[in-house]
């Protein structure tokens, strides 16, 4: 072995030693003395003009790390959420607060990069998603997808999202039929939507225009979340089917036997049921309360359910 | 080989030595490992946010070549008097200043066209990876021929950063070289603001102030495609060769000026 070489091993050698124990010292601080949790997440700057004169013209850069800040919040703060199994009403009151820098951040990000479309379509679901599973802020959703229609309007997929929350979250048909009616105006924009419009319009909400909106989403997602997201409001909306035919086999069951029922077991053993039904991720079994009400279970993924678009006009009327 | 062009290839020869491609090694690390990263965190942007690291880089690495090599072109030389012996040879100084703004503006080049291949792979190789369905969700393909236009420009951006240095380094100290030339870079960036002050100042005087300064100073905006590309927009090559030409006029009436300063310079 040359001299140099040993040197320059020696040298490597004694730097390992030196960094192995700087991280052993570090791992015995931190037994001692842990760590304070993380804080507050803040935002320090909420002005997309100051960031973009800061980002020196790398505007895009910087709109790329507040998005991987916005998924990072998002993702952090559901997961605490989802930890919390019965909300208390304080809590659920609280509402944006969990999620209070989830527009700022996504109103930066899409000032910094304004055809970041991804941003502008997850903007609009999590903003709009009822608390605890996004900030049940629809009209922020509205004014983030208004924001992406003013730098883009050929896209019509922005005005679908609107008339999506308008039909979904605030119930608005009227503003959401005009939105779909716009949407189906922008060109390359799909057929369904004038007849979702005409029928938003007349009828209100329905399963059945649900269903073709959810659809409609998870073929335009341009990302694989926004398809799972879509699958799983398409796999809720499948529960609804389930859980509605089910009750009518225990109401008829219950009118039949004049009897009550408040377990599965009862319906199989009478023959009605071949075994304990599920949800449709055939993940977990349904539940039936002591009332005869079927229900998910709180442990499935779908749960909870969503509150359906009412129709305001009913079949045959 | 004529003057200008031995000294252009000297230039290069010294960039070389001074380890400044070694920047093209951290420059492929940060990719790969970005892209890594990134996909990790970025819920399916990772292809839209690695061209948009890979072209800032590919700008924000030439900027600090061009500012921090350029400085020293010239103040370089007349520190460590090496300016006497080049000068003592059948050369003109003019030669002498072009000739190290051509080899400084070639390792640019070089610089950027390993960069942009190393950004070509990285991209290729997440595109291998993908799903085909995921693929054709994509505003535009990950190698997408149109994003040479970005670099294209920001080689002609940098260059007249170089030419900026060059400058400032005929006439006045490394150090203060340095700070003259980001803060025109970071002014050239913002012109726009310039062209606007009227609508924040009652001054008459100061918005025609601000006007003249607007057409003085070099315009670096235009030469920002990068989002452009990224998002598929269209770059018309009308624009490319008006921004360009702009580009080669204002880079010639910089070395102008640096050749006459340095001309009358008395190195004694």
């Amino acid at each position: 072995m040359s001299k140099p070489f040993a040197q320059a091993l020696a040298t490597i050698v004694i730097a390992g030693i030196l960094v192995g124990s700087a991280a052993a010292l570090q791992a015995v601080r931190e037994t001692r003395y842990p760590s304070p949790p993380p804080g507050e997440d803040s935002l320090y700057i909420t002005s997309g003009a100051a960031v973009r004169r800061m980002s020196a013209g790398y505007n895009a850069l910087a709109a790329d790390l507040y998005w991987i800040r916005t998924i990072q919040y998002y993702g952090s703060v559901k997961l605490r959420l989802k930890q919390v199994r019965e909300l208390t009403a304080a809590e659920a009151s609280r509402g944006l607060s969990d999620y209070q820098l989830l527009y700022p951040m996504l109103d930066l990000t899409t000032s910094l990069d304004p055809r970041f479309n991804i941003a502008y379509r997850f903007g609009s679901i999590f903003l709009a998603e009822t608390y605890p599973g996004g900030a049940g802020r629809p009209d922020l959703a509205i004014a983030l997808l208004e924001k992406g229609v003013r730098e883009r309007p050929d896209k019509w997929e922005y005005m679908q999202d609107i008339g999506f929350v308008h039909y979904w979250w605030t119930h608005d048909y009227k503003a959401a039929a005009d939105w779909f009616h716009r949407a189906s105006e922008v060109p390359g924009a799909p057929w369904f939507l004038r007849s979702l419009a005409a029928v938003t319009l007349a009828e209100g909400g329905d399963r059945r225009s649900s269903r073709i909106l959810w659809l409609s989403i998870r073929q335009s997602a341009e990302i694989e979340w926004l398809r799972n997201e879509a699958d799983r409001r398409l796999k809720q909306l499948d529960a609804y089917d389930e859980i509605e035919a089910l009750q009518k086999i225990v109401d008829d069951f219950i009118a039949r036997e004049g009897k009550p029922v408040s377990d599965w077991q009862t319906l199989i053993r009478a023959g009605v049921l071949r075994g304990i039904p599920a949800d449709p991720l055939r993940e977990v079994p349904l539940e039936i309360d002591a009332g005869g009400r079927v229900r998910l279970s709180p442990r499935s993924p779908l749960f909870p359910l969503p509150d359906e678009p009412k129709r305001l006009i009913t079949p045959g009327a | 080989m004529s003057a200008v062009a031995w000294i252009a290839v000297n230039a290069f020869r010294e960039s070389v030595r001074d380890k400044v491609l070694y920047n093209l090694v951290v420059f492929a690390i940060l990719l790969m490992g970005a892209s890594y990263l990134i996909g990790q965190l970025t819920a399916g942007q990772d292809v839209k946010i690695i061209k948009d690291l890979g072209l800032a880089a590919t700008s924000i690495f030439g900027l600090f070549i061009a500012i921090f090599i350029g400085i020293g072109l010239v103040s370089k030389e007349v520190e460590r008097r090496s300016i006497y012996g080049l000068l003592a040879k059948p050369i003109h100084r003019y030669q002498l200043v072009l000739g190290k703004y051509a080899g400084l503006v070639l390792t640019l080049a070089v610089n950027l066209a390993v960069m942009t291949a190393a950004l070509a792979v990285v991209l290729a190789v997440m595109s291998w990876l993908e799903d085909p369905v995921v693929r054709t969700g994509w505003e535009a393909p990950a190698v997408d021929p149109r994003m040479l236009k970005a670099v294209w420009l920001t080689f002609v951006e940098l260059s007249i950063v170089t030419a900026i240095a060059l400058f400032f380094s005929t006439f006045s100290t490394p150090m203060l070289s340095a700070a003259f030339t980001f803060g025109l870079f970071l002014a050239g960036r913002f012109s726009t603001d310039l062209r606007n002050f009227n609508q924040v100042v009652d001054s008459p005087a100061a918005a025609a102030i601000a006007q003249g300064l607007y057409w003085i100073l070099p315009n670096l905006a235009p030469f920002d495609v990068r989002s452009q590309v990224v998002h598929a927009q269209p770059v018309p090559f009308g624009y490319l060769a008006l921004t360009t030409a702009y580009a080669v006029i204002y880079i010639a009436a910089l070395l102008v000026v640096s050749l006459l300063i340095f001309s009358r310079r008395d190195f004694k």
